[in-house]
């Protein structure tokens, strides 16, 4: 069974330190959810454990497989089993999601075996409609450009879409519940539900407790300042939800100033 | 002689200020037989090639395309020179479009083929060479010839209409379709060596032919070469032409063009053009609508690199009520590569109603190429719309992140976003062979250090 193990993880954006230290392991089976409030540096979190070329690691290490994956790129991370949900999925003009993602496919099969030919097309198709029919979405999908001039939820079922094809080991889900509505919530919770099992874990970033009503966390950790600083079971996201993070604040107030 | 002499004042680098010109000469000129069509055309060429200067970087076409690099002593390709000469790639000569050609003229150095069964296109279709054309049909190719693009209308057109050793004519009676499309290929290798080129498609009143120009030569050659080509099509009344035309010289090539369309009344035109190669070019491209009701599309797609040099120069010139124009203008440049689109829509005073549309976007993919995009109107009608765009941008790195993300390698990632950015193009040509021509092409750029 794999597990990404996070260890003293710091982070530079434009040369400010936004992760200072961060500590924690989710193992695959497992879902954890991430709580905090804005500017404690979640997204930052999941943008670095992705590989984005704009968040500077500057110190710690992220073990997954036997690998360091901070020395990893993106593809190689994510041919590892690691998946990122974007908060803000960018659109890619001129290429359709059916195109994309037989490409990402591809790119998985062939970094698994340097001889792959690919996916064969009608496998493809099968493949792609059950997964949109799950997600409850027309198969048009497939034919338009990717994510552009996609509503809010629209991105965010592609985002899941794009997950539950590539059925990855590990997938970090950065704000996915922002700008949606209750129904666009509960379909995309279900995708989500629909992946779990004992080969996959995720790492929820969320900033209402609203989402894990949907989907169930093992364990709830709340970041603050650029580390987490409290953890516990599903109890502590409905604490949070009541009280606010100003005890956690309070509490904390050493590590804050 | 040359009418202008240029004296050169004295500068401490040796930097010539102008072209001094071609070493060809009147003697040259192909005397032509038969009817004495082409004999008379080729003369009055020359007479305009004396008359006209070349152009330098104070006339305003060529601001930003300098020729002062240009070679002066081109030779004439000999009879059968092709034999000796790399052959052409049999790639080129399959159909770009359908699974078959109706028909198939290659012009090589010192040489033509002709591979046409008159029998496969309907009766009254003229497919032929410009020597046969003149002796065989000296009424139609004689009210054709020259009639679009004027010889007198720049020191390049005037050289390439007196030097051409032939062209292709193609005619295509009143009320006739052509079911099977028609090709060409210029094929252009050698060192040194001048081709010039001259093709004249004319549709009568109500005609229908889809037909594949193209202008290749391979790569790798270490002197300069010249090609000059004359693209004139004639659109009549109600007629229907879909013309592909694409440009793959090779990258020691300097290439100068003059096209025309004339468009009649509601006649169309779907003109789509691809260019790779040659190391520098100049070209005119029009488009003329004439008639009322005439409509013209122009797809343009080109991918830049190494030292290269592209400049097309675009109008769309409305000239009756009810007409509508839509061109897209898309380019890629990597290296130190540059190109040029300066495009004009022009409407006439009389021409109300009608509709215009100019886009052209590129896409930079290294930090020493560079796109200069000129749009430009100039209505001279007040019921009109008219709408033009014009973008230089370069690959957002947050998208290659995002196909990174997904386990697409970096290599991959760039090229799925390049294709993606030349899909509105691709979307406008009805060919299979002629997307999978330009994806074949993008993939060759991107793999090229």
């Amino acid at each position: 069974m794999s597990e990404l193990v996070i260890k003293d993880l710091h982070v530079n954006v434009a040369g400010n330190e936004i992760l200072k230290g961060l500590n924690l392991t989710v193992r695959q089976g497992e879902i954890h959810a991430i709580m905090g409030p804005n500017g404690t540096g979640k997204s930052t979190l999941a943008y670095a454990l992705m590989g984005h070329p704009n968040y500077d690691v500057t110190g710690g290490e992220v073990w997954f497989k036997g690998e360091n994956i901070l020395e990893l790129e993106p593809d190689e991370r994510s041919h590892l089993g690691l998946f990122l949900a974007f908060q803000y999925p960018v659109s890619i003009p001129g290429v359709t999601v059916a195109n994309f993602l037989r490409t990402a496919i591809n790119a998985h099969r062939k970094a698994a075996d340097p001889e792959d030919k690919g996916i064969k097309i009608p496998q493809f198709r099968t493949m792609l409609k059950e997964r949109m029919d799950m997600l409850k979405m027309d198969h048009a999908f497939a034919g338009r450009y990717l994510n552009e001039g996609f509503s809010g939820g629209e991105k965010k079922r592609a985002e899941i879409l794009q997950m539950a094809t590539l059925q990855p080991e590990i997938a970090i889900l950065d704000e996915t519940d922002s700008g949606l509505d209750i129904d666009a919530l509960r379909i995309v919770s279900e995708g989500v539900n629909a992946l779990r099992n004992s080969e996959f874990g995720a790492l929820v970033i969320t900033h209402y407790q609203r989402i894990l009503n949907y989907i169930q966390p093992d364990y709830v950790h709340v970041m603050l300042d650029g580390r987490v600083v409290e953890s516990g079971g599903p109890e502590l996201a409905l604490q949070l939800e009541e009280q606010g993070y100003d005890w956690v604040r309070e509490k904390h107030s050493s590590v804050v100033a | 002689m040359t009418t202008k002499k240029v004296v050169t004042r004295t500068q401490r680098t040796r930097r010539r200020t102008q072209f001094e010109g071609f070493n060809f000469t009147r003697e040259m000129v192909v005397p032509g037989d038969g009817s004495g069509i082409l004999a008379d055309f080729h003369a009055r060429a020359w007479d305009a090639f004396e008359k006209l200067s070349y152009p330098t970087t104070k006339d305003e076409p060529w601001r930003r395309t300098d020729i002062r690099g240009l070679d002066s002593d081109f030779q004439l390709p000999a009879l059968d020179a092709y034999l000796d000469l790399p052959a052409i790639p049999s790639r080129l000569l399959k159909p770009l479009v359908g699974d078959q050609h109706g028909g198939q003229i290659t012009l090589l150095p010192g040489g033509m083929e002709k591979n046409f069964e008159p029998e496969s296109v309907p009766k009254g279709v003229i497919f032929t060479d410009f020597e046969t054309a003149s002796r065989a049909y000296p009424k139609e190719f004689g009210k054709a010839l020259g009639q679009i693009v004027d010889p007198a209308e720049g020191k390049f057109a005037a050289l390439t209409a007196a030097l051409a050793p032939n062209g292709v004519f193609v005619y295509v009676p009143r009320g006739v379709q052509v079911k099977e499309p028609l090709h060409s290929l210029v094929w252009a290798a050698g060192e040194s060596l001048a081709h010039f080129s001259h093709l004249v498609i004319w549709l009568e009143e109500g005609a229908e032919l889809t037909y594949v120009h193209e202008v290749a030569s391979p790569n790798g050659a270490q002197a300069q070469t010249l090609h000059g080509g004359i693209v004139e099509l004639y659109v009549g009344a109600g007629a229907n032409l879909r013309f592909v035309e694409l440009q793959s010289l090779g990258d020691a090539v300097w290439n100068f063009t003059h096209e025309r369309a004339r468009v009649e009344q509601d006649g169309n035109v779907d003109w789509i053009f691809g260019a790779i190669g040659t190391r520098l070019t100049k070209n005119f491209s029009d488009l003329d609508l004439a008639g009322k009701g005439a409509n013209g599309r122009m797809s343009g797609f080109y991918f830049t690199d190494g030292q290269q040099l592209l400049d097309h120069d675009t109008q769309q010139n409305h000239f009756a009520p009810h007409t509508t124009s839509d061109l897209l203008f898309k380019g890629a440049l990597k290296g130190e590569s540059r190109s040029v689109w300066q495009g004009m829509i022009y409407v006439a005073p009389d021409a109300q109603q009608t509709d215009g549309y100019q886009a052209n976007r590129n896409l930079i993919l290294s930090n020493n190429a560079r796109a200069d995009s000129i749009p430009g109107l100039e209505i001279l009608a007040d019921d009109v719309r008219c709408t033009h765009g014009a973008t230089v941008g370069k690959i957002d790195p947050d998208l290659v992140f995002y196909l990174r993300s997904r386990g697409i390698p970096n290599e991959q990632a760039e090229r799925l976003v390049v294709e993606g950015f030349f899909d509105p193009i691709m979307q406008r040509i009805p060919f299979d062979g002629v997307r999978n021509r330009f994806q074949e092409a993008i993939q060759e750029k991107m793999d090229a250090q």
